[in-house]
């Protein structure tokens, strides 16, 4: 493969044509957040976590779905209320295949909808009542939840509502965490501050207030998953490797996670962290307050999964270490077979990436195991740290967007035809009718999982199906 | 911890099965027991089954502040999806950015189709100041950028919460020259804090209505024949709309959909991105002023539209989603009476199919017993049809429905022998309908994909009839409106009843006698 993408292409004139339809305050904002990866780039040159220009059709979410969506709803023996209008709850019920397992409704509850659904007296008045007593009737009808979580939506913070008193409260009352978290909607530019706000009410109701279990026995083999939502299992399927490794994983944050995990985390001796941007946070406090190292890992294709079983390896004892040898080499055989079976179909493909957290970097390494090229990404909700890491894995000429407008992520597909496009579900559809492969690169288009070796093979399947699928050659009439 | 590499090249396995290899069921086991600290396996078996029992379902319904899975959505999203139906249209949602992904999310995962709207994007010093700059360039970016005909306001609860004034930021937005002063930009306070999705529809509509129409009373308005019809939120828009769209044809009569999103949520797939299709064009909703008079296809969806335009002077009629038989006799009475045409022979040989096809199927659907939810009309035109199979709607429950609504349903009951099952239950959710499916069976829900949790609990299979449906595919493009519509529902549940049946007579040498061939 060359080392650099896009050659032949203006892709700075491309940029340049797109701002054009701004009008000028706002190109000269966009502007900054667009540009084509230098040789040798120490990041990608670009602007991050600003606020969102208005009237653009941004791609991003809010707050609250950084919190509840992301990092607190799939904790699956706590139950998350959606505190304020019946809205936010509604839509983000069971949208993004956070895999568990129990029995949902009575140990369980991690697809089902909790909402105070806010009226016009509760806006007038104060929802603090109501709060106490949906809890209360929580507690009642669902005896064996192991927490409470309060969401807060938008009005929330804007009305001037104790929700913090309320958790103290009910918290004692029943014996059990009742924690709120403050990740009202208008709250910083994205997801992104959601996810930190989650994090800090992690540290703070949580390792603050509770005691990891009674009888936990540590051994030093004790690792966490840290920011894997198990999305379509992904989380399975790296923990078994981490098992298979000789490790323990004592907590998985959060897919899959329960709260007793939550409270046990301060005991691993590593936290490994996937999603670096939705989790650092808490994985610093607890460098800092227990001195529990953390280390970033990659389990997307076979080559960045090798690379990370050696490193995480190399913190522990030469057992390890051997074991994951042993483990690279069992699956080697099941990956050659993938690859033989699917580059031949795949090689040489141009995708372009557009999503949030760790995947418009993690990914890429996968397309480049099945001989695919990555020419434009970009993340949703980066931050400067997210962009420092990302030439790490992409070539010179890759055209990099922040925040991503709707119509500059047309424009620009329109103009580099990539051969498929990895986003999100409001993106799917406008792709495919302009006749362009698609795969959702957030919910893994309903199939998953992705990570691990069992991932990937799927994940080589699935960019098979999209690219080489016959719809594509027949979207043109012949009359 | 050795296993074989279940995972094949030649044949890939996902979620689906890969899960279900020992090495990861013993991977389950090994996390339950080590790591969740969770209940016993006999205190959870003992709490379901107490979940199942009439005394959880009086505790169940006891409830006064928690909802448990709601059958509604707010405001904005209804409002969104009144503004898609118009040519050219980009709504653009005055408040938090999240809302309108969500929004967009939402329905697009229903239409598997693109949705656009656009955010003001305010945040929090938007939410001390007030966004009215985010308005004055929200506006002239989205202009600029996608280029609509016009663009339709609405508000999410943080711009309510905090007083912002659309009509005077608007205005101002204009002065600061966003948008030409002759651009429209009709708006809709739509609160996520009263009503529900279905409000916010009502609101958008009479927003529209009112920046062509001007607000002030005229019950002198000239009039001409056209006929206007407000088909309200609903899943099935695509192929209703264009069934509606037929049968006035037929009928010769020029109708005006006020919000029609059928060519919008259906665009080809031929190459070309379409960002706006179709939709009532913008000069033909200035003219719905003059029709002689407007249909309301969901009375629950269309109030203050209704009131509205009976102010200019236009005779309204409403009905409740109807499908079936009888209710779609009474649309067609109603078309030709405000048309003075009668109904044509063409849709009269229709019925007579679909009496037809009904007769054919009746020993299948007499006597059984169903539970309907979703929007308040839904229920109401689902629960009519039922009875006219010989079914018997058992439990109806809307989260949006009213008091009002649940005297309507039972006047609906009341009228047929088929209903003296029936109870509505309005303001309840689908955490109250598990109680009453464990307590007072039925052989069927009617619903939406959100009923599968229901399924799941109960085993009684679920019929997806209604918004949203996320885990199938195509329904909307057909419609349930209409004798066609009629019978593409009849279709449906019978499907259902048969597949059912098969499922359960399937047991080599056990069950398998009634197995048939023929039913």
């Amino acid at each position: 493969m060359s080392l650099s993408v896009n050659e032949g292409v203006d892709v700075k004139g491309l940029v340049d044509k797109v701002l054009e339809a701004y009008p000028d305050k706002s190109r000269k904002r966009r502007a900054k957040h667009l540009n084509v990866l230098e040789a040798e780039a120490k990041d990608c040159g670009v602007k991050s976590n600003i606020k969102s220009i208005p009237g653009v059709m941004t791609i991003r979410g809010c707050a609250y779905a950084g919190s509840k969506g992301v990092v607190w709803g799939p904790i699956k023996d706590m139950i998350h209320i959606s505190h304020g209008p019946v809205g936010c709850g509604y839509y983000s019920w069971s949208g993004r295949r956070n895999y568990y397992v129990g029995d949902t409704g009575v140990d369980s509850w991690g697809t089902m909808h909790f909402t105070t659904d806010f009226q016009e007296k509760d806006i007038v008045f104060g929802g603090d009542k109501k709060l106490h007593q949906a809890i209360a009737e929580i507690n009642d009808l669902f005896p064996l939840v192991n927490g409470i979580s309060i969401q807060s939506e938008c009005p929330i913070g804007l009305i001037g509502d104790d929700i913090e008193a309320v958790a103290r409260a009910k918290a004692e009352e029943l014996g059990k965490p009742v924690v709120p978290v403050r990740c009202e909607g208008f709250r910083g530019v994205s997801q992104s501050l959601g996810h930190h706000i989650a994090n800090d009410v992690i540290r703070d109701w949580i390792f603050e207030k509770t005691e990891p279990k009674e009888g936990f026995v540590s051994t030093p083999y004790d690792v966490t998953i840290i920011g894997d939502y198990n999305i379509g299992g992904d989380a399975w399927a790296s923990r078994i490797l981490l098992e298979e490794i000789g490790l323990r994983v004592i907590a998985q944050w959060s897919g899959d996670g329960t709260l007793a995990e939550l409270e046990n985390t301060p005991k691993a001796k590593v936290n490994l962290i996937h999603c670096y941007r939705s989790m650092n946070y808490i994985a610093r406090h607890m460098e800092e307050k227990f001195g529990i190292p953390w280390m970033e890992y990659n389990f997307f294709g076979p080559s960045q999964i090798a690379e990370s079983l050696r490193k995480i390896a190399a913190l522990f004892d030469d057992k390890i270490k051997e074991n994951a040898e042993k483990v690279i080499a069992k699956y080697q055989p099941m990956v050659d077979a993938v690859i033989a079976k699917y580059k031949p179909r795949l090689e040489g493909k141009k995708v372009m990436i557009y999503v949030g957290g760790l995947r418009p970097r993690h990914v890429v390494d996968a397309y480049h195991d099945l001989g695919m090229e990555i020419v434009g990404t970009g993340y949703e909700f980066a931050h400067n740290d997210d962009y420092q890491r990302t030439p790490h894995y992409v070539k010179e000429g890759t055209l990099i967007y922040d925040d991503v407008t709707a119509f500059e992520l047309e424009k620009f597909v329109e103009a580099i035809r990539p051969d498929l496009v990895a986003s999100g579900i409001k993106e799917k559809y406008v792709f495919q009718k302009m006749g362009l492969p698609f795969r959702q690169m957030h919910s893994w288009d309903y199939s998953g999982p992705y990570h691990g070796y069992d991932g990937f093979a799927i994940f080589a399947r699935d960019m098979d199906l999209a690219i080489n699928n016959p719809v594509w050659g027949i979207m043109k009439a012949p009359f | 911890m050795s296993h074989p590499v279940s995972q094949s090249a030649d044949k890939v396995i996902d979620h689906f099965t890969l899960f279900r290899q020992p090495e990861y069921k013993e991977l389950f086991e090994r996390k339950k027991t080590e790591f969740e600290y969770g209940h016993s396996d006999e205190e959870v078996a003992r709490v379901s089954a107490w979940t199942k029992t009439e005394e959880y379902k009086e505790k169940n319904f006891a409830r006064e502040a928690i909802v448990i899975n709601p059958t509604k959505a707010c405001q904005p999203i209804g409002a969104m999806f009144a503004a898609q139906g118009f040519e050219g249209t980009l709504p653009f949602v005055h408040g938090s950015q999240g809302c309108v992904a969500y929004y967009r999310t939402h329905l697009t995962r229903h239409f598997k189709e693109p949705n656009s709207a656009v955010s003001s994007s305010m945040t929090e010093d938007a939410a001390v100041f007030g966004g009215l700059n985010n308005m004055i360039d929200g506006l002239a970016n989205a202009y600029s950028l996608y280029k609509p005909k016009m663009i339709a306001v609405l508000t999410t609860c943080m711009a309510e919460v905090i007083g912002d004034d659309l009509s005077g930021f608007i205005n101002n937005a204009k002065n600061k020259e966003s948008v030409p002063q002759d651009f429209p930009v009709p708006f809709a306070h739509t609160p996520a804090f009263v009503g529900s999705h279905i409000v916010g529809y009502d609101n958008m509509i009479k927003g529209v209505l009112t920046y062509f129409w001007g607000t002030s009373e005229n019950f002198d308005t000239p009039k001409n024949e056209t006929i206007n019809l407000i088909p309200g939120f609903d899943g099935y828009a695509v192929g209703n709309n264009r069934e509606l769209k037929r049968i006035a044809g037929l009928f010769g009569i020029e109708m005006t959909i006020l919000s029609d999103v059928s060519d919008n949520f259906d665009t080809p797939a031929d190459g070309e991105y379409r960002m706006y299709d179709g939709g009532t064009p913008l000069e033909a909703t200035k003219q719905a002023v003059h029709a002689k008079a407007t249909i309301s296809m969901q009375e629950y969806c269309t109030p203050q539209s209704l009131q509205f335009i009976k102010e200019k002077g236009q005779q309204v009629a409403k009905f409740n989603y109807p499908l079936g038989v009888a209710a779609t006799d009474e649309l067609l009475l109603k078309l030709a009476e405000l048309s003075g045409k009668a109904v044509p022979a063409e849709l009269k040989l229709e019925r007579g199919r679909l009496v037809d096809a009904i007769a054919d199927s009746h020993t299948h659907l007499h006597g059984k017993r169903f539970a309907v939810y979703g929007d308040p009309d839904f229920c109401l035109g689902m629960s009519k049809f039922l009875m006219e199979l010989g079914a018997e709607p058992v439990h109806i429950l809307s989260t949006s429905g009213s008091k009002k609504w649940e005297k309507q349903v039972q006047k609906v009951l009341d009228a047929s022998p088929f209903g003296k099952s029936g109870k509505a239950y309005g303001g309840k959710d689908l955490w109250h309908l598990r109680s009453l499916l464990f307590t007072d069976t039925v052989d069927y829900i009617i619903g939406n994909s959100y009923g599968k949790y229901l399924e799941r609990d109960t085993k009684i299979p679920l019929i997806r009839l209604t918004y949203p449906i996320f885990d199938r595919h195509h329904h909307h493009r057909y419609p349930t409106w209409g004798y066609q519509g009629a019978l593409n529902v009849l279709v449906r549940i019978l499907d259902r009843i048969f597949e059912d049946m098969d499922a359960n007579t399937n047991i080599v040498g056990e069950t398998d006698y009634s197995f048939d061939l023929v039913r």
